[in-house]
């Protein structure tokens, strides 16, 4: 047989850029940055501001006269799109990066065992970081998360149903209203539940009326992402079902609901990043607490967002370093959140 | 009830509707009879499949589909055949009351189901599409359930209770030709069969809620030759149970898998049945001029 004298052939990716190719794009990049030190050493351009600029600058000269100089005209157009495209993406993260580390330098520093296991009830503003804690705003936090969730998902999501699939006589009017009130601005919202909720029928502060409040600006969320997944269902899956001599509500709930389960989880997601931050209408409805309060639906209640406003407000350096530390629980918080539900959506469409 | 019975109804009805001149609906009747006695045993267990009487459909104002009366016998195959754009695909869905999702859409005419107007108000519309199924052009199998969710989907989705799950599901993948490639891996995701085994899957579905005529719409454009002839292989051996109508492009497919052909064409206006016929003598000795041309490849 010839197999054995044939040549072994070995599995490769001819489609990579060799190191010889990207030579020319490493000397560039050498020659951005080495003209741009000597340019902002020598001229008057000075700061962060400067060298970016000069940077920006000298990446289009450079890449634009080496795929000039080497290939054609086309090729310089393209690398400068690519330069600008390079730029806006890093501009995207600076901000992004530099947020983050900002949260963590502050607030690692209170970031110790105490803060998730106490409260403020019995700890003064001017106390220690070591002092007290911010589980009475984690508690509330998870309340009016929970709350808002648990009015917001079903509603947002039967109002997708009703656009999507009722397709009813008044679908374009409430897709209308569905967008208007995706830019309602949060604080109106708290503003209507005090209104309504407190001055009208003589409630009073609690966390049930602040999540009644992120309700408010999560039920569009919800909606409005739900729609568009609920819209990339194919509708030969819809048809599939009611031939098979299914009505429209067991289509909906055997075929398009699984069918679409981990958009609409990412739909709920989205909706709670959008609250769970939130701090205006809070103001206006839970009133704040220093100590944990167990029950939702009565007496003040804190959220961590609240506590950090309260705490920046107080304004001596141990509460400003609290609001630090809750900023971080905060993020820790729906990063956690987030991650767990995409593990289990992703888990449960995979099987 | 026997089929000859049908038939001798048929022609009686026929002969007060002279007007209808396109539609050779006489010669279809007598061999209906001859068929009827051709596969007389067990014939009585196929109901008296489907009759379509005067339909016309509209999108609109748009007159898409005129005058059509045609039966569709049980025990056999029909095909039906034509260029784009002439209403088959209306048509058929029509057949099983798909055609009312499209919301401008409108209709006038019966469709008869054991001689009873499947369009009738206060008809439960899904027992309708539990006894007239459907198989559509792109395999669609549901993505979120195994195999044998898939077959058994029909159950749940009607909510209807079968004792023997399992003789079910191997008999209904047997009878769409899938089970010796599927055996040994129901618990898998439908998504991870090729698209013509999709396509039978989505025939087992079908078949798992029994229906008494199963309307395929182009079910092997999505397919490669190999699968299509599985498809239509199964086809064959599904027909000698039910009343099969088959909307296709393939000509020789028409030729290949039915027993009778109905060619439809629109000359711009709303599409009409032109001749209607045993399939083989629309392929050999048609009566229309203008089918003659389309099933010699002369247009279309």
């Amino acid at each position: 047989m010839s197999t054995s004298l044939a040549p072994q052939v070995l599995p490769e990716k001819p489609w990579r850029p060799t190191f010889k190719r990207v030579l020319p794009d490493l000397f560039g990049a050498l020659l951005t940055a080495v003209s741009t030190v000597l340019i902002v050493a020598v001229t008057p351009l000075k700061g962060k501001l400067g060298f970016s600029l000069t940077l920006i600058v000298m990446a289009l000269v450079f890449s634009v006269l080496i795929s000039g100089i080497r290939k054609d005209k086309k090729a310089a157009f393209n690398s400068v799109s690519t330069v600008f495209v390079y730029i806006a993406a890093t501009f995207v993260l600076i901000p992004l990066f530099s947020i983050l580390y900002e949260i963590y330098s502050r607030g690692v520093g209170a970031l110790t065992w105490g803060i998730f296991t106490k409260d403020m009830s019995l700890s003064s503003a001017d106390a220690p970081v070591s002092e007290g804690g911010l589980l009475h705003a984690i508690i509330g936090t998870l309340y009016l998360v929970a709350i808002a969730t648990i009015i917001s998902a079903p509603v947002g999501l039967l109002t997708a149903l009703y656009i999507v699939e009722v397709k009813g006589r008044a679908a374009g009017l409430v897709r209308f209203f569905v967008q208007a009130m995706s830019g309602v601005p949060s604080i109106v919202a708290g503003l209507f539940i005090y209104a309504v909720w407190m001055i009208g029928l003589g409630n009073s502060y609690n966390a049930g009326a602040g999540a009644a409040a992120l309700a408010i600006l999560m039920i569009p969320t919800v909606a409005r992402t739900s729609e568009e997944v609920l819209r990339l269902i194919p509708p030969d899956l819809r048809e599939a079902g009611l031939a098979l001599g299914a009505t429209q509500w067991r289509t909906v709930a055997m075929i398009i609901l699984p069918a679409a389960r981990s958009g609409l989880i990412t739909a709920i997601i989205l909706g709670i990043a959008r609250v769970a931050g939130e701090t205006a209408p809070l103001l206006l409805t839970i009133g704040g607490a220093d100590a944990i309060n167990l029950n939702p639906f009565s007496g003040n209640s804190s959220a961590l967002p609240y506590y950090v406003w309260k705490n920046l407000s107080l304004g001596n350096p141990e509460s400003i370093e609290r609001a630090w530390a809750g900023v971080m629980v905060l993020m820790l918080l729906v990063f956690i959140f987030f991650t767990l539900a995409r593990y289990f959506s992703g888990k449960r469409a995979g099987r | 009830m026997s089929i000859s019975n049908e038939s001798e109804k048929f022609n009686e009805k026929n002969k007060s509707e002279e007007k209808m001149n396109d539609v050779h609906v006489s010669s279809l009747a007598d061999v209906a009879s001859s068929h009827a006695s051709k596969k007389q045993p067990g014939t009585a267990v196929l109901g008296t499949g489907l009759e379509a009487r005067g339909v016309h459909a509209w999108f609109g104002k748009k007159h898409v589909l005129e005058d059509i009366s045609l039966d569709f016998f049980p025990g056999t195959v029909t095909a039906l055949i034509g260029p784009s754009g002439c209403g088959k695909s209306t048509f058929i869905r029509i057949l099983n009351r798909m055609h009312e999702f499209i919301p401008t859409a409108a209709l006038a005419g019966e469709v008869l189901l054991e001689g009873k107007d499947i369009y009738e108000s206060g008809t439960d519309v899904t027992k309708i599409r539990l006894r007239i199924g459907m198989v559509f052009q792109k395999p669609n199998p549901f993505p979120s359930m195994t195999i044998k969710e898939n077959v058994l989907s029909g159950l749940r989705l009607a909510q209807l209770k079968v004792s023997g799950e399992d003789e079910l599901l191997e008999s209904c993948l047997r009878r769409a030709g899938l089970w010796e490639e599927v055996k040994d891996r129901l618990g898998e995701y439908g998504g991870a069969l090729s698209g013509g085994q999709q396509q039978r899957l989505c025939i087992a579905r079908s078949l798992a809620v029994n229906p008494q005529v199963l309307l395929m719409d182009e079910p092997c454009s999505a397919l490669d030759p190999g699968s299509t002839l599985r498809i239509e292989e199964t086809i064959r051996e599904l027909s000698s149970t039910m009343t099969i109508v088959i909307v296709t492009h393939n000509m020789q497919q028409a030729a290949r898998v039915s027993d009778y052909t109905g060619f439809f064409l629109s000359d711009g206006g709303p599409g009409r049945l032109i001749e209607s016929a045993p399939t083989s003598q629309i392929f050999s000795n048609p009566k229309e001029k203008r089918t003659e041309d389309y099933v010699t490849g002369r247009f279309g």
